[in-house]
């Protein structure tokens, strides 16, 4: 009798620690597993997509960690970053790379912008202390907004990439074939039968998730997550608050312009105008539904986070239309992810380490 | 004063406990129709709870109500909630306001009982439509206001009043109250200018004679022998003496307010003056802006290796010392430290001079609450000293010392004992004392030169605060470390420190030898309250 209460004990402790809401994603994302062959889809191919958004989207979900360490919430304003990124792309072939070159060229004319702009974002967010995440949502929409016109309007003249009629003006959506596309997925790429696994973008990611995970490992990591945690125990500490808050927003806002620039080598395309509007969103609830909260986040979060997220993203729409024959896909993404985040932000101060 | 030979209030063995911490402990009052009751007592021993239990606050009955027996006019009364005793005629004026600044005096004194006008509107919906009846408003305040004796604009608006005026404006709705029988007020002279003050004296005198009884809390004891009937004075939740106010004076209420007899000792055991130690921190016309504890003009010498006490009532500037110092709040003034002059302002810089803080304020500036032990200790000592970490790349990359820290905490916990599952845990997770004793760990582990302690044992039980007061002595021997040691509990200073200093009125009043009797601690206490 005794043993049992222990086990019964310890399969409470295990649920609260891996969070109710996390076991009934995971749940659902086994059951799909296991329904998959007997709708008729094929596991592999669903098992090497998953690995393969993945790939793509983990560095975007990773952004979020240095904010939420420093006690700035979730990065809503996620789309500044990526339009540092767009540009460094759009750049990059503007200016004549090719191949992986462009991509390397992508980056290093993203980060310049990345810096500025993470400067101008973070300076902001230190005024309105408190009001962060508001604050960031909207910052990430005008900026959305700005751009859409700047695509039109700024001197881009790459047969690729302007509107064939006009001659001018960047068009929604810009093929990557000769540029960088699978400029990291073709390193080294695995094929056994219908699995492909993207071996380079993976240790991309793995560099960039060490990187930051040893960053954090740091006196400045360290100053970082006090921040986050108390900003007046870490002020009477002798830590510069401001400072610290405003490398964590340049952090998050590079993080962001070299993720999409991955999301992109992958996908194949670049998409501009309205695209970064929906980038953010998925990422903030990829990271919540991994177990971190407003201000708590490890890389673990961001790893079991994407799995999950993009599990049931790739999925549904497979298993659920062979089934009843009707597209539940988006409808299912938008509950998954909006419900995630309404539940995160509901249970503001509990989070998982 | 006549009174009737019932008394109005008459307070029966009234006893309340917060968690087992006794508050109060057998209290035995009574008060007259028309009397003046003045209540005195330091900071803590239990005035404002007795009042809100009066007045059934609800953090009384929510922490388990009291026991013992109120009668009001020889009724047995218990509130559960200040309706209830807003309804049997008892009125309270806090010391934190409670208007509404976008409205005008008379619209705050007749609040919520406005005379209202009856319209065919309010037939068909009901009474939520009545309209308000300003003449008879303007009639009424007129009424409280003179009652009070005092004459204010009743048409200003709150938030362009002195703060003096919002005081009256209190007092007058209370006043407006038909049914008020007693008037509490709760230290309503120390917002007041002396003049503001002498009006209100007499005002109380017109409402006793208008068989209001008041009882009137206040540190300034000689408005109380000016205009109270009897004196009562608190001490540790005790009422030590309730004589009339013929019969005593100023040194009398003094000595019964901080005398204590039960634990007699007189001076810390090795308290030690030393005349000839260098002055290591010279403090020179210091003032520091900080909320509620105003710093005017300071002028201290500490000297190197002692334990210097500052004590006063709280509001009376004692911990914006400190904290003015370490660049917490802003301050101005010179404060220079082994011969070199600190620019204030700057936390930083403190830091960098080896000074440390901990802050009376734990669970918002003194930790990580949830963090662990590990971090809490560990993080000043990493950040101000680069102490605890390990170098790679020429001093690129400051990596944690995983293994330093934990021995660190490991130490601490030990030294200290602090009761804790492990370093891992977080701080939020240990009890009060527990915390303060991780809080003294942080500051030790930076070895400052210069510590400075702020309330160290606020909210803390009896075992933990011995132990706290006596890691801090053996820290300050050993490691030879100035303390200053800020603190509201005179008697604690006196066991701890070698001198001590008492704050009022945003000076210091005086330096006495921790072994000075107590009344002449009090009588520099009351000097110059504000």
């Amino acid at each position: 009798m005794e043993e049992s209460i222990t086990f019964k004990d310890r399969i409470k402790d295990s649920v609260a620690e891996f969070g109710l809401p996390r076991l009934i994603i995971t749940g659902f994302l086994v059951l799909l597993l296991i329904m998959a062959p007997f709708v008729g889809a094929d596991l592999p191919t669903q098992i090497s997509n998953i690995i393969n958004r993945f790939s793509w989207n983990g560095i975007l979900v990773l952004a979020m960690v240095p904010m939420v360490h420093s006690g700035c919430g979730l990065n809503f304003g996620l789309p500044l970053g990526i339009i540092s990124g767009l540009l460094g792309a759009t750049m990059s072939i503007e200016l004549g790379f090719t191949g992986a070159m462009s991509f390397v060229a992508a980056i290093l004319i993203a980060t310049p912008f990345a810096l500025v702009f993470g400067m101008l974002y973070g300076w902001l967010l230190n005024k309105i202390k408190g009001g962060e995440m508001m604050i960031a949502t909207y910052v990430g929409f005008s900026s959305v907004s700005l751009m859409c016109m700047m695509w039109l309007v700024l001197p881009y003249s790459s047969p690729n990439m302007v509107w064939g009629l006009a001659g001018k003006g960047l068009r929604t959506t810009i093929s990557l074939e000769g540029y960088f596309d699978q400029a990291l997925a073709g390193i080294a790429q695995i094929n056994i039968g219908n699995i492909s696994i993207p071996t380079g973008t993976l240790l991309f990611f793995a560099l960039l998730a060490f990187a930051i995970w040893a960053f954090l490992h740091t006196k400045t990591g360290t100053a970082m997550t006090a921040v986050g945690s108390n900003p007046a125990f870490a002020k009477a500490a002798g830590v510069n608050v401001d400072r610290i808050r405003m490398l964590s927003v340049v952090m998050s806002t590079w993080l962001a312009a070299v993720g999409i620039l991955v999301y992109e080598q992958g996908f194949g395309f670049i998409q501009l105008y309205m695209a970064p509007f929906y980038m953010a969103l998925p990422a903030v609830s990829a990271i919540l539904i991994g177990g971190a909260s407003v201000n708590k986040a490890s890389i673990m979060n961001v790893i079991v986070g994407t799995i999950l997220f993009q599990g049931i993203v790739t999925m549904t729409p497979t298993v659920m239309n062979n089934m009843i024959h009707m597209d539940m896909s988006e409808v299912i993404r938008i509950i998954a992810s909006m419900g995630m985040i309404l539940f995160a932000l509901t249970r503001k101060t509990e989070g998982s380490r | 004063m006549e009174t009737n030979s019932a008394p109005l209030l008459k307070l029966q063995g009234i006893k309340k406990d917060f968690n087992g911490n006794q508050v109060l402990a057998d209290i035995n009052l009574e008060l007259g129709k028309g009397e003046v009751l003045g209540l005195c007592g330091e900071n803590g021993a239990g005035k404002s709870t007795l009042m809100k239990i009066l007045f059934g606050a609800a953090d009384i009955t929510e922490t388990g109500g009291y026991s013992g027996d109120i009668y009001l006019d020889g009724q047995k009364v218990s509130f559960e909630t200040p309706f209830e005793a807003i309804e049997a005629g008892i009125g309270m004026v806090h010391q934190e306001f409670s208007l509404i600044p976008g409205f005008d005096a008379t619209e705050n004194i007749l609040l919520n009982r406005e005379p209202e006008k009856y319209s065919f509107i309010s037939e068909i919906f009901g009474d939520r439509l009545n309209t308000l009846d300003r003449k008879k408003m303007d009639e009424r305040s007129a009424e409280a206001v003179e009652k009070m004796g005092v004459a204010i604009d009743r048409h200003m608006m709150i938030n362009s009043m002195p703060v003096g005026h919002k005081q009256f404006t209190e007092i007058a709705r209370e006043l407006s109250k038909d049914q008020l029988k007693l008037l509490i007020l709760d230290e309503p002279t120390a917002v007041l200018t002396e003049r503001e003050a002498e009006a209100l004296l007499a005002s109380i005198k017109g409402m006793s004679e208008r068989g209001i009884s008041v009882i009137f809390i206040t540190h300034r004891l000689q408005e109380v022998l000016t205009v109270c009937d009897t004196v009562a004075v608190l001490r540790d939740g005790v009422l030590v003496e309730c004589t009339p106010a013929s019969e005593t004076d100023e040194a009398r209420i003094t000595k019964s307010m901080v005398g204590r007899s039960i634990m007699g000792v007189a001076g810390s055991d090795d308290a030690s003056e030393q005349p000839d130690a260098p002055t290591i921190l010279s403090i020179e016309k210091l003032w520091v802006d900080m909320p509620g504890e105003t710093v005017r003009n300071v002028s201290l010498d500490v000297k190197e290796g002692e334990i210097l006490g500052i004590g006063g009532l709280a509001g009376q500037g004692k911990l914006g010392i400190p904290n003015g110092i370490m660049g917490l709040y802003e301050a101005g003034g010179t404060v220079t430290f082994e011969g070199r002059q600190i620019p204030l302002n700057n936390p930083r810089i403190c830091l960098d001079s080896s000074f440390a803080f901990v802050s009376e304020d734990r669970r918002r500036v003194g930790l990580l609450l949830d963090e662990s032990l590990e971090w809490n200790i560990s993080f000043p000592a990493m950040q101000i000293q680069n102490k605890f970490l390990k170098s790679y790349l020429g001093g690129l990359i400051k990596w944690r010392d995983e293994k330093a820290i934990r021995e660190l905490t490991e130490k601490y916990i030990e030294e200290l004992q602090i009761r804790c599952t492990g370093t891992k845990q977080n701080a939020r997770q240990l009890s009060g004392g527990n915390q303060q004793k991780v809080c003294l760990a942080k500051a030790f582990a930076l070895q400052p030169r210069l510590l400075f302690v702020s309330e160290p044992t606020r909210g803390i039980d009896v075992g933990a605060k011995a132990l706290v007061l006596n890691a801090l002595k053996k820290f300050n021997k050993e490691s030879g470390t100035t303390v200053v040691m800020v603190s509201s509990e005179l008697q604690e200073l006196r066991q701890t420190c070698d001198r001590i200093a008492i704050v009022s009125g945003g000076r210091i009043s005086g330096i006495l030898p921790s072994s000075a009797p107590m009344e002449e601690f009090g009588t520099l206490m009351l000097k110059d309250v504000v």
